[in-house]
């Protein structure tokens, strides 16, 4: 059970990340941004949230164009798993791993608190550890989070059962309220909120550990 | 050779940074504004040769997010 987490220059949630990771019993690599090749046996991948390239000319842009993502995107081609958070939602959206954009805050600030998120679906390696309908508590901290996608995206999200999470209360102005989407086949998941700052108590929550703990019951019965 | 690239958004896609803006000229007085969109400028300096199609080709992978925003080259 292999989880390789990506680091750009720029970065700066890849090791809470890894720690999330570790603590579910993964075993964990950091891979940097220059590398071709994800680690042999690698199951899942982790683009963490930060500021890739500072987020020079657009949040993702610069980081979707990096030799790793065009192997992450084999990855997630053969089926693999890639989880992407804040920053890391925002490159997969750039490498279209994931369709729609993130657009700065509708309230223009930077919005850094505890959120409180609704588990849309339970049908996903990342989400059957929590119910349909419940709600989490987990940290927002980003300046553009504002999902955006045309009419024919947002229905297919809805009527595929894609969406993953969505704001009790919007921090960001994201159409539809939505914090988190999933890829066509369910292994891809796009995040704005911070699950792996909640997976040990003495960061103030747990809600982020049933994601982990759902991830490695996932590929251990795989 | 030089191009211009002119990256804005999408018209429809909200814009809260040309909002903000707005916002704060009338604030200065300027009552007469009704408007406010605000984009990007991104100025190539090219190889002799290159074409336009390969200035195109820049915005599409790269220089404009298609999703969201719309582009626009003028060359020399």
């Amino acid at each position: 059970m292999r989880a390789a987490v990506l680091v750009f220059p720029g970065s700066n949630c890849d090791r809470d990340l890894a720690v999330a990771f570790r603590a579910a019993g993964f075993d964990t690599a950091m891979v940097w941004h220059k590398d071709a090749a994800l680690p042999e046996g690698t199951d899942i991948v982790g683009v963490p949230g930060g500021f890739s390239y500072g987020d020079y000319l657009r949040c993702g842009a610069i980081a979707a164009q990096s030799p790793i993502m065009r192997a992450v995107a084999a990855h997630a081609e053969r089926g693999g798993y890639v989880l992407g958070i804040c920053n890391g939602f925002q490159v997969l959206c750039e490498t279209r791993l994931l369709p729609g954009a993130l657009m700065r805050n509708a309230g223009l600030k930077f919005v850094c608190k505890m959120q409180a998120l609704r588990v849309e679906t339970a049908d996903s390696a990342f989400t059957a550890g929590y119910r349909a309908g419940q709600e989490i508590a987990v940290p927002v901290a980003h300046h553009d989070g504002n999902y955006v996608a045309d009419p024919e995206t947002l229905a297919a999200l809805r009527a595929e059962d894609r969406v993953a999470f969505r704001y009790v209360g919007s921090p960001n102005g994201a159409m539809d309220d939505i914090a988190g989407i999933l890829s066509p086949n369910r292994r891809v998941l796009g995040m704005m909120p911070h699950p792996e700052r909640v997976v040990d108590a003495a960061q103030g929550g747990t809600d982020g550990m049933p994601m982990f703990r759902s991830l490695a019951d996932a590929l251990v019965s795989a | 050779m030089k191009a211009t690239v002119t990256v804005m958004l999408k018209q429809g896609v909200l814009d809260p940074q040309g909002e903000a803006v707005k916002s704060a000229l009338r604030t200065l007085g300027f009552a007469g504004v009704e408007g406010v969109r605000q984009g990007k400028v991104i100025e190539l300096d090219l190889a002799a040769g290159t074409t336009e199609a390969e200035v195109t080709a820049m915005c599409e992978k790269l220089l404009a997010n298609t999703v969201i925003e719309s582009y626009r080259v003028e060359i020399g």
